[in-house]
């Protein structure tokens, strides 16, 4: 196990130590090396050239959007089209509800995830190994399976057109980040839980002061991991919202795609207007979405 | 039950822990398991909204089966995965194995691979279908400048599901290149270090360490993208509706037209189930065939 790369610090997933190792070690040759920066480039271009069009796109006027041969660099470049997109359809709005949405579910399931990944991983109770199991069962169901019902119960209890079926489920946490944090929490030595309990502290304070405070990397990656998920989510509000002040970006994003079904450059405005702040954040902390990824996906 | 606790006493943490896991154990209960099961009922049900529900046995799931759409729904999610998924992993698992190789700049190029997976398939998916344009989108024109004559797409029969599964691989790659990445990382050096004294080339370093070393890594990935492709949503109904001609028509957009477009509840609800199981059954057999993969 020692020599493995430990996935739990990914700054070491890219160290000198690594570079200089595995199926690669000194085979490369300088022309080898060349070859590969020509491919990557190409299929990196290749990668951003939707957003690019996009771009390209939205600052055009309607009438040279269909000119050819076509321009990557609009002329005139009409940023009126941003205007139009934002106000046309209460866009601001979205972005306050999706924000709200995300941030809710992410503060709540990061507290229901960590306190029941401790009390699995720490504490011991009857009936333990089969709540764990019960629990990992519910990651199999599909969304779909509940939707059908739920929306049945959420129209009995008031809950369609609210954001409460958006916020309330993900926010009790699920299997996911109680798995996550409790492979998490079982690395962390029993010295350390024993010590603070031979201190006097009961099993909250011990989760407060013990677990909390080490729980960084697993915790930000599962925060981002549940932001991104709720943010990003689309049948859910599809399917319990109606009114258009309660919409999240990706619907409204769909509800702009059946008002201007030919308009492009004011669809691919709507578009990055829902997309680039996203990806400057992404750009900014890659790092973490990508620690995300490789400690969920690792331990999952 | 006083004899009961006497024999054993409960250990001292056990109230704490319920405590603690009340609200997961409330949310999984509530909101996964109990509907869950209730869409069983449901589907033995004939339920409009707003009227009461009755008992109609197995009808749903013989009017389904005798429903050509739900046979048309179901070869072409099957297609959509068989699809997506070599694709998929043949494209990560390259990007990986290039950014694992010793070159500079490799922070910059995962990024940039990585950068569509952050983003919402519903927006991306409206992006794609204006690159997807048949007479102005950017592919036929730069197929054009080359002298192809790009088909239409995503309004050709023919062409819509590929399209699909080409955006849907852009989306995706990023993902399963950083868990493939993180995979390779984990290959103990020794092995490589071993094969090289023993001369073995890269290619069979490949096909005897790094292939075998990544199994459980490969199957994971496996798992994962399986599951995610039968449940394919949000860009078949932003891109196609499931047209043209139903050729894009998938499970879950026929789940969702049954339930909220017809509401037909019952029908809606033994689709989900049948899906469901379908799942359930497409993960059991991956275990058990699962020989080829090797843990240490």
């Amino acid at each position: 196990m020692s020599e493995r790369a430990d996935v739990s610090q990914p700054s070491r997933v890219f160290s000198p130590a690594a570079r200089r190792s595995g199926i690669w070690a000194k085979r490369m040759s300088a022309t080898g090396r060349l070859l590969l920066h020509a491919v990557l480039l190409i299929t990196g271009f290749l990668t951003i050239l939707p957003f690019l069009w996009m771009l390209s796109t939205s600052l055009k006027s309607e009438g040279t959007v269909f000119i050819y041969p076509p321009k990557w660099i609009p002329d005139p470049i009409v940023w009126e089209n941003y205007l139009e997109a934002w106000t046309f359809l209460p866009m601001g709005q979205a972005y306050v509800n999706s924000l709200k949405i995300g941030l809710i579910v992410t503060a709540g399931s990061l507290f229901t995830s960590t306190l029941a990944g401790y009390t699995f991983a720490k504490l011991q109770f009857p009936g333990r190994n089969v709540l764990f199991v019960l629990l990992l069962a519910t990651m199999m169901i599909p969304g779909q399976v509940t939707l059908v019902p739920s929306y049945i119960l959420y129209s009995y209890i008031g809950w369609i057109d609210t954001h409460l079926p958006l916020i309330v489920p993900p926010a009790l946490g699920g299997a996911f980040g109680v798995f996550l944090m409790r492979q998490y929490y079982m690395t962390i030595p029993a010295d350390l839980e024993d010590a603070a309990r031979i201190d006097g502290c009961n099993p909250w304070q011990t989760y407060l002061r013990i677990m909390v405070p080490l729980s960084g990397p697993p915790v930000s990656a599962l925060a981002i991991f549940t932001f991104m998920g709720s943010w990003n989510d689309f049948l859910g509000p599809l399917v319990f919202l109606n009114s258009q002040v309660k919409f999240t970006v990706p619907l409204m994003i769909a509800s702009f795609q059946g008002l201007y079904s030919t308009n492009w450059s004011l669809l691919m405005a709507a578009a990055s207007i829902a997309l680039i702040p996203v990806l400057i954040i992404y750009i900014s902390a890659q790092r973490y979405f990508i620690q995300g990824i490789t400690l969920t996906g690792m331990k999952a | 039950m006083a004899s009961l606790l006497q024999r054993r006493r409960l250990p001292r943490d056990t109230w704490w822990a319920y405590l603690f896991l009340s609200p997961v154990l409330l949310g999984a209960f509530v909101f996964v398991l109990a509907p869950a099961i209730a869409t069983l009922f449901i589907s033995f049900t004939e339920w409009q909204m707003g009227s009461a529900p009755s008992w109609i046995g197995v009808e749903n799931y013989r009017k389904e089966f005798n429903e050509p759409l739900f046979w048309r729904a179901l070869r072409n999610t099957a297609y959509y995965t068989v699809g997506i998924i070599p694709l998929n992993m043949a494209v990560s698992l390259l990007l990986a194995l290039a950014l694992n190789a010793p070159i500079r700049y490799r922070v910059f190029y995962r990024t940039v691979f990585f950068m569509p997976v952050v983003t919402s398939v519903v927006a991306v998916a409206l992006v794609w279908s204006w690159l997807y344009n048949p007479d102005f989108g950017v592919i036929n024109l730069l197929l054009a400048r080359i002298g192809i004559q790009g088909p239409g797409w995503l309004t050709s029969q023919q062409w819509a599901m590929p399209s699909v599964i080409i955006m849907s691989v852009w989306h995706g790659m990023g993902y399963n290149m950083v868990i493939f990445l993180a995979g390779l990382q984990g290959i103990p050096v020794h092995l490589y270090e071993a094969a090289k004294i023993d001369g073995a080339n890269w290619w069979s370093e490949f096909r005897h360490i790094t292939l075998p070393m990544l199994s459980p890594t490969t199957f994971f990935i496996l798992i994962i993208s399986i599951i995610g492709s039968f449940q394919v949503f949000g860009q078949i109904y932003m891109m196609t509706r499931g047209g043209p001609a139903n050729a894009t028509h998938v499970l879950v957009l026929r789940i969702f037209n049954l339930a909220f477009r017809f509401f037909h509840m019952g029908q809606a609800a033994a689709l989900a189930w049948v899906l469901f199981v379908i799942i359930m059954a497409v993960t059991l057999i991956q275990f058990r065939y699962s020989r080829w993969v090797h843990y240490e």
